[in-house]
């Protein structure tokens, strides 16, 4: 601790007293961007398809346009001193993996899903704009804790009840809308895992036996904790869905690290991990082929079946090269199954190549880093781990799936956040987006006035 | 608790790095390996996305392309399918090219990069080039008269302009339509069983990929040695030949269809086409002899492309007199293409000098420009110019006076050569009728046209089947059809 204390130290020094620029016409000029972007991909799908402007282009470009503004607005006057960068990077975001959604749609007629996504994104939005107006301090949120890891493991749980849809029970269908319960679940166990850890984190620390060199805590403390973080895996598992399970695992982890400050936490974690992800691996048929998939992701071409998704997305990626083949004249539709969820990154990386993934991939890096940014700036630790937390689920989310895709890491089912079809992730990273904003508010406000940061 | 957040955000930085650095490595090192993954089908979409360039055939193109909307968008289309087939091939997308389809098929399908207007603009640009044309040296009247002479018959024709090798004529029957495979639903999948398991093999290009006895039609080649060695010097001298000619070293007796060849001349002998005065001539010139002027004509020649591959015409060079006898006769071990035999008569109307044939006279992008011109191929001298000169002589003769005056043309002079092959065990299948010769019309200053027939007439009487009468009017109808064309 001797290091944060001295940087405590160095922010507590009386600095001169500085009004900070509020950045909201920052904001709304990235915004228009972000629309003008999108706009501007919808019409070149159309340009590449048919030759001529898609009749919804105004439209299109109308709502993401209204639905944007509208989030503006609602955090010009709740949050005047958020950061200007995670909104528009969520409209940006948003507005692009609709564009890839309706494009993948002009390949199956009849499957359309960017309307559907349409809706969930303006409930997203909505969600956004209520929790920017109803949240007024995001350290309400740690007085229900409690009824947020209830809540959670209610949502995990539930999908059991429901039959299983291509092998994982993580869905439930309410009058023809289907929904991921586990989605929610991610932010209310951050809430959790945060608020917890912010209350304990000193007795996680320097309390309980030491054992050779390892200081560890009493199990009192440590115990509800570890209990809920496995139950929640535990569900995953028995509800195959092995990408959420891994993100839980990670946001547990680095959580647990940021509080206590224990490298040895990471070490138990990554070795509980490797014993994990090894039993998995070789227990759980459906994993074990993921893993073969990515150990061998072309064995299914030598032995005259055809190639299988992996490689199917690997070819899409490849087709792309360093500069696309252009919006709507890639052929990522070849990978079938999930195309529109799980592999839209491969629409990404074969139309817009690896100067369009790149940027894509430094889009969410920015969103990361501003959460990041916000957690450093805050100064009570609920706000600070709440901010890295949610920062977190972002960026491992993004490297679950981004890296399974490419080949990086075994294929685990998990949406690219804004991009990916799937309204219950849309909603969600939303909220996530709006708590960001939430955060970073107060970070900012708090010093308006009083002292540079 | 900021130094731990920082070295979060530290871990969250290498993760992006190892992100960025695996897509790199994804498409771009990786990339070509991926791209050339014979299971990737953007190769095989890019291929059908545009129509296909067109095989031309006197200015009109013989085949097109149709939209079928479909993820392999451009489907092949024939018209004239069977009269075509046996020099376009078909082009399927689930069994591939072949003949003059597969070896265009660069330009046809707009991936030679001779048609890019820049070097490497296609790979900056992503652009493909549309597919451009290939016009062929054909006859459209010579092709259809032969094709409607053989009318169904199992048979092949080959037409060639003796001066330059020009492919006039290469049709083989029964034929087929090639836009039967030209798609990849069940119906091509079904047609493809079906013609493949016809007894009748229409999708065997006869013409150029089936060799048969030559029988009598070798006999210009043996003449060509005879004379070329000057065992002969003179055509009406009496060649000493007995009748029946026994085999040397047989007991085997060789006889003829037709009275009086004992001792006859060569010009007796070549227009009644008397096998002992062959037979025997044969074995006097010597194996030596007789294989390099078969060589000099084309046989034992397996890289003759015209562009596609043609069967490999052969005269066995490691034979005792007995099988020499049978070899100069056209049997035995001897067999040829109807091209091969085309370009024998080629070679004795164009003075002795063989021209290669070629089926391809230029290659052009879309819209007519010309890209690439096949040209005439380097000649080659087959025999001495005044053997040539004996041997037109010879082969006018059979037409004026002997088996061959169904080929006659008023108004041209026509040279032929008749043949009537045995095959099979002991000679008992039916045997197949031949006909070579050449024309010129008689305001013409050189032979116009050489023509080879080949008749597998198995419903005909057997004792009908003679070269003259079945195969030589064919022949008349395409050499009619080039000199009235011209």
């Amino acid at each position: 601790m001797t290091k944060a204390g001295t940087t405590l130290t160095a922010t507590q020094a009386p600095p001169p007293v500085v009004r900070l620029p509020r950045r909201r016409g920052i904001e709304l000029a990235l915004i228009v961007l972000a629309v003008v972007l999108s706009v501007y991909g919808y019409c070149a799908v159309g340009l590449a398809r048919t030759g001529t402007v898609p009749p919804g282009a105004v439209g299109y470009g109308a709502g993401l346009g209204v639905l944007a503004l509208c989030a503006h607005i609602a955090v010009r006057i709740r949050a005047p001193y958020a950061d200007p960068l995670p909104l528009p990077i969520g409209v940006l975001l948003n507005g692009l993996g609709l564009v890839l959604i309706y494009r993948l749609d002009l390949e199956t007629p009849h499957d359309q899903a960017a309307p559907t996504q349409l809706v969930w994104s303006t409930l997203g939005v909505g969600l956004f704009i209520a929790v920017v107006l109803v949240l007024r301090d995001h350290r309400v949120l740690q007085r229900y804790s409690y009824v947020c890891v209830v809540a959670a493991l209610a949502l995990l749980v539930l999908p059991i009840l429901f039959p299983a849809v291509n092998g994982a029970r993580i869905w439930i269908r309410i009058a023809g809308f289907s929904i991921q319960p586990g989605e929610f679940a991610k932010v209310l166990l951050a809430v959790f895992f945060a608020a917890y850890l912010a209350a304990n984190r000193n007795a996680l620390a320097y309390t309980g036996r030491r054992v050779w060199r390892m200081q560890l805590p009493t199990g009192r403390v440590l115990g509800p904790i570890v209990a809920i973080w496995l139950l929640s895996v535990g569900v995953l598992v028995l509800e195959r869905d092995l990408g959420t399970s891994l993100l839980f695992f990670g946001l547990f982890v680095v959580l647990l690290y940021v509080a206590t400050g224990r490298t040895g936490w990471i070490a138990v974690g990554l070795l509980l991990a490797t014993l994990g992800a090894v039993a998995v691996g070789h227990l759980e048929p459906h994993v074990h082929g993921r893993i073969e998939d990515w150990l061998h992701p072309f064995a299914t071409i030598d032995a005259g079946q055809g190639p299988n998704q992996v490689a199917q997305s690997l070819f899409a990626f490849a087709a792309g090269g360093i500069l696309g083949t252009g919006l709507g004249l890639g052929h990522s539709v070849l990978i079938g199954f999930a195309t529109k969820s799980d592999f839209i990154l491969a629409t990404a990386g074969e139309e817009l190549g690896l100067a369009g993934l790149s940027a894509i991939f430094l889009l969410y890096a920015l969103l990361v880093e501003r959460g990041y940014r916000a957690g450093l700036a805050l100064r009570e630790p609920f706000g600070r781990l709440l901010a890295v937390g949610l920062a977190s689920i972002v960026a491992l989310q993004v490297f679950v799936i981004a890296g399974g895709v490419t080949g990086l890491i075994p294929l685990t089912g998990m949406a690219m956040p804004f991009l990916a079809q799937g309204g219950s992730s849309v909603v969600t990273n939303w909220a996530i987006v709006a708590l960001l904003i939430r955060v970073s508010d107060s970070a900012r406000s708090q010093y308006d006035g009083q002292v540079a940061p | 608790m900021s130094t731990y957040i920082k070295r979060a955000s530290a871990f969250c930085v290498l993760l992006l790095v190892a992100l960025l650095v695996n897509a790199a490595r994804v498409q771009v090192v990786r990339a070509g390996d991926y791209d050339r993954n014979p299971a990737n089908r953007r190769a095989t979409i890019a291929r059908y996305s545009q129509p296909r360039g067109d095989i031309v055939v006197d200015g009109r193109a013989v085949t097109g392309s149709v939209d079928t909307g479909e993820q392999l968008r451009y489907e092949r289309r024939y018209l004239d399918g069977p009269l075509y087939a046996p020099v376009t091939g078909f082009a399927s997308q689930l069994y591939g090219t072949t003949l003059l389809e597969h070896t265009s098929d660069g330009i046809l399908s707009g991936t030679d990069s001779i048609l890019s207007p820049l070097p490497l603009w296609n790979d900056v640009t992503r652009a493909q080039n549309p597919g451009g044309d290939v016009v062929t040296t054909l006859n459209a009247d010579a092709q259809e008269a032969a094709f409607r002479g053989l009318d169904g018959r199992k048979g092949a024709v080959a037409a060639i302009e003796p001066a330059t090798g020009r492919v006039l004529a290469l049709v083989s029957s029964p034929s087929y339509d090639p836009s039967e495979l030209s798609g990849n639903g069940e119906a091509v999948t079904s047609a493809w069983a079906r013609l493949g398991h016809d007894p009748e093999k229409p999708m065997l290009d006869r013409a150029v990929r089936q060799t048969y006895p030559p029988g009598s039609t070798f006999k210009v080649v043996t003449a060509a040695a005879a004379l070329d060695s000057g065992v002969i010097t003179d055509l009406d001298e009496p060649t000493d030949s007995p009748d029946p000619y026994r085999l040397p070293g047989t007991t085997t007796r060789l006889t003829n269809e037709t009275d009086g060849c004992a001792d006859a001349s060569l010009r007796t002998a070549f227009e009644w086409s008397c096998n002992t005065v062959f037979a025997k001539l044969g074995v006097d010139v010597g194996v030596r002899d007789m294989a390099a002027t078969a060589r000099a004509f084309g046989f034992n020649d397996d890289r003759l492309r015209v562009p596609f591959s043609v069967a490999r015409s052969t005269f066995d060079t490691h034979v005792d007199d007995a099988q020499l006898a049978l070899s100069s006769i056209g049997q035995y071990n001897t067999r040829a293409t109807p091209l091969q035999m085309a370009m024998v008569a080629a070679a004795v109307a164009n003075g002795g000098r063989l021209r290669l044939p070629y089926l391809v006279e230029r290659s052009t992008r879309q819209g007519g420009e010309t890209v690439a011109g096949s040209g005439v191929r380097p000649a080659r001298q087959v025999m001495r110019p005044s053997t040539a000169v004996k041997l037109k002589e010879l082969m006018t003769g059979v037409v004026d006076e002997g088996t061959g005056t169904n080929a006659a043309i008023p108004g041209a002079l026509v040279g032929g050569k008749t043949g009537t092959a045995q095959h099979g065990v002991d000679n008992s299948g039916v045997p197949y009728a031949w006909f070579v010769s050449w024309a010129r019309a008689d305001d013409a200053m050189e032979p116009q046209v050489a023509v080879a027939v080949v008749v597998e007439d198995a419903s005909a009487n057997r004792r009908d089947i003679s070269g003259g009468g079945v195969a030589a009017p064919i022949a008349k109808a395409v050499m009619e059809a080039v000199l009235g064309s011209s």
